[in-house]
């Protein structure tokens, strides 16, 4: 039915004697917006975190099953490859303090030393910019530091220096937890668009964003993979008891 | 319960005795300054600054040999001290519970533990006794093994307070780890890791103990590191304890300039950390 771009397959992890991941199947959907929905430490961040091996930074964390990304093992590949691969956006907006906007949406370049020309630059941050939403707002302050944004502007700052890797898939972790209303508004429309060119996993804990902007939505409780299907079913008709109960309980 | 105003008045003898005990601090390091200032601020001249010793009873003496030996001295500590200590500063922030970092860290307590005399010992037995000489380098080697421990703790301590959402920006983005300590992490830390550095600089800057068998002292001026050079503590040592008049003229003369470069340093090591 869909290109298969991403496959995890029995995926448990546990973080010294806790098991904080209970044998996860299932596989996203190419250029789809797909949100992984869940109440608060039922292993929604550490599920995406395992898809570009941000879970390594994680002492004492152990993991087995197996992630394909267009068919090949991510555990068998170099982490530096998976990251390029799969860009990820934090809980709370991360730029680079010390660096520019322009240095930020670069970074990814720059710190991997790779050497572009300055046209190829310019037109990296321009349509990196742009594809984040934030190109007008910030054409004009390109060279300064972007300690002056607001915090929306910050995440679309973090999209964009995600976005100028040109990833096929983009990680997005409560990307709008520690926004406002209006900040998480313009991220969510960006991502809708972004649909078009990047494939989208959202982990979130927002029930009606997840119904708003997603696919496909998948429940995690307590470390297991509920349901998991289009965003249409699940919210009307979900097939089991505890999604229905946490969507009515949290929607009212 | 004791009534309003008597718990007022203790409150007021209370932050009296606050108040005097930071007066009383203030008296001696008063006293200090106006003793060095007093009688060293005679001796300062350019001559004073950039020219040799000289016998005493003769004019035209000076200090410039040490100025440039104590320069050589810190130069030596920082090249020795400073990346290993920033390494190693680096490795206990990033491995905090490993075996080797516990180890390390009780390690650092028993170095800064080492009164600096037998620091001066050990040098000479590694440096002087196998060189089969005094020298710059065996004094650096003693003075970067005090400055070490600082060095280490400051990195650690700057490094611990760095957000770990920077680290996961720069790894989450693709780049190796060396590159997101050299880029990220290291850069980001800097302020913290050049104010120890300074600190640890003004802590050895002033040591004389661990010189005494080690950089030796030296009436000449060298630039030559395998040579016995003079340093401003030792010079102060030597001058004060003379029993020539102008020699601990001199003394007081060179007190003022340590001084004066101490509060440099501590001046600059305030500005970077606030900034």
């Amino acid at each position: 039915m869909n290109k298969q771009i991403l496959e995890i397959s029995n995926l448990s992890v546990s973080i010294g004697n806790d098991t904080i991941i209970d044998n996860i199947s299932m596989d996203f959907h190419w250029k789809k917006i797909t949100t992984i929905l869940g109440p608060s430490g039922c292993g929604k961040t550490t599920l995406i975190r395992c898809i570009n091996r941000m879970h390594e930074l994680i002492p004492h964390a152990r993991v087995s099953g197996s992630i394909l990304l267009f068919k090949k093992n991510i555990y068998e590949m170099n982490p530096i490859l998976v990251r390029r691969e799969i860009g990820m956006v934090f809980q709370r907006p991360n730029p680079f303090p010390t660096m520019s906007i322009y240095d930020n949406v670069i970074a990814g370049y720059k710190l991997n030393g790779i050497k572009l020309g300055s046209a190829e630059k310019d037109n990296i941050v321009e349509t990196s910019l742009c594809r984040a939403g934030l190109w007008s707002e910030v054409k004009d302050a390109l060279h300064r530091r972007g300690a002056f944004l607001s915090g929306g502007q910050q995440q679309r700052l973090c999209i964009a220096r995600a976005l100028a890797m040109k990833p096929r898939i983009l990680l997005l972790d409560e990307p709008t937890s520690a926004l406002d209303p209006k900040s998480t508004g313009h991220i969510e429309d960006l991502v809708s668009e972004l649909k078009e060119s990047v494939t989208i996993i959202m982990v979130t804990h927002n029930i009606r964003q997840a119904s708003r902007i997603s696919d496909f939505t998948a429940f995690l409780s307590k470390g297991e993979l509920v349901e998991y299907g289009s965003t249409e079913k699940l919210f009307t008709v979900p097939e089991d008891k505890r999604t229905e109960e946490y969507l009515s309980r949290s929607a009212g | 319960m004791p009534s309003v105003s008597k718990r007022l008045a203790t409150d007021l003898l209370f932050k009296g005795v606050l108040g005097l005990a930071t007066v009383i601090l203030f008296i001696p390091l008063i006293m200090i300054l106006y003793y060095i200032i007093v009688n060293g601020a005679g001796a300062i001249s350019w001559a004073f600054l950039t020219s040799l010793p000289k016998p005493p009873g003769e004019i035209g003496s000076g200090i410039g040999n040490a100025i440039v030996g104590s320069a050589i001295l810190i130069c030596i500590a920082c090249t020795i001290s400073v990346p290993i200590g920033v390494g190693v500063g680096v490795f206990l922030s990033e491995k905090p519970t490993h075996t080797i970092a516990k180890m390390v860290r009780i390690c650092l307590e028993i170095l800064q533990g080492i009164p600096s005399i037998v620091i001066g010992i050990i040098s000479y037995l590694w440096v002087v006794l196998p060189m089969g000489g005094f020298s710059a380098l065996s004094g650096g080697i003693a003075l970067s093994l005090m400055m070490l421990p600082l060095v280490i703790r400051s990195t650690e301590e700057t490094l611990k307070l760095i957000p770990q959402s920077l680290k996961e920006a720069s790894l989450g983005l693709g780049v190796p780890y060396y590159r997101t300590m050299t880029k990220i992490i290291i850069p980001a830390g800097r302020p913290g890791i050049s104010t120890g550095i300074i600190l640890g600089i003004s802590r050895v800057a002033g040591e004389t103990a661990p010189l005494l068998f080690t950089a030796f002292g030296n009436p000449f001026l060298t630039f030559n590191i395998m040579k016995p050079v003079n340093s401003l503590p030792s010079l102060i040592y030597n001058y004060a304890t003379s029993p020539y008049s102008d020699w601990q003229q001199a003394a007081w003369g060179a007190s003022l300039v340590l001084i004066l470069f101490l509060f440099t340093l501590s001046l600059i090591a305030r500005t970077i950390s606030t900034r």
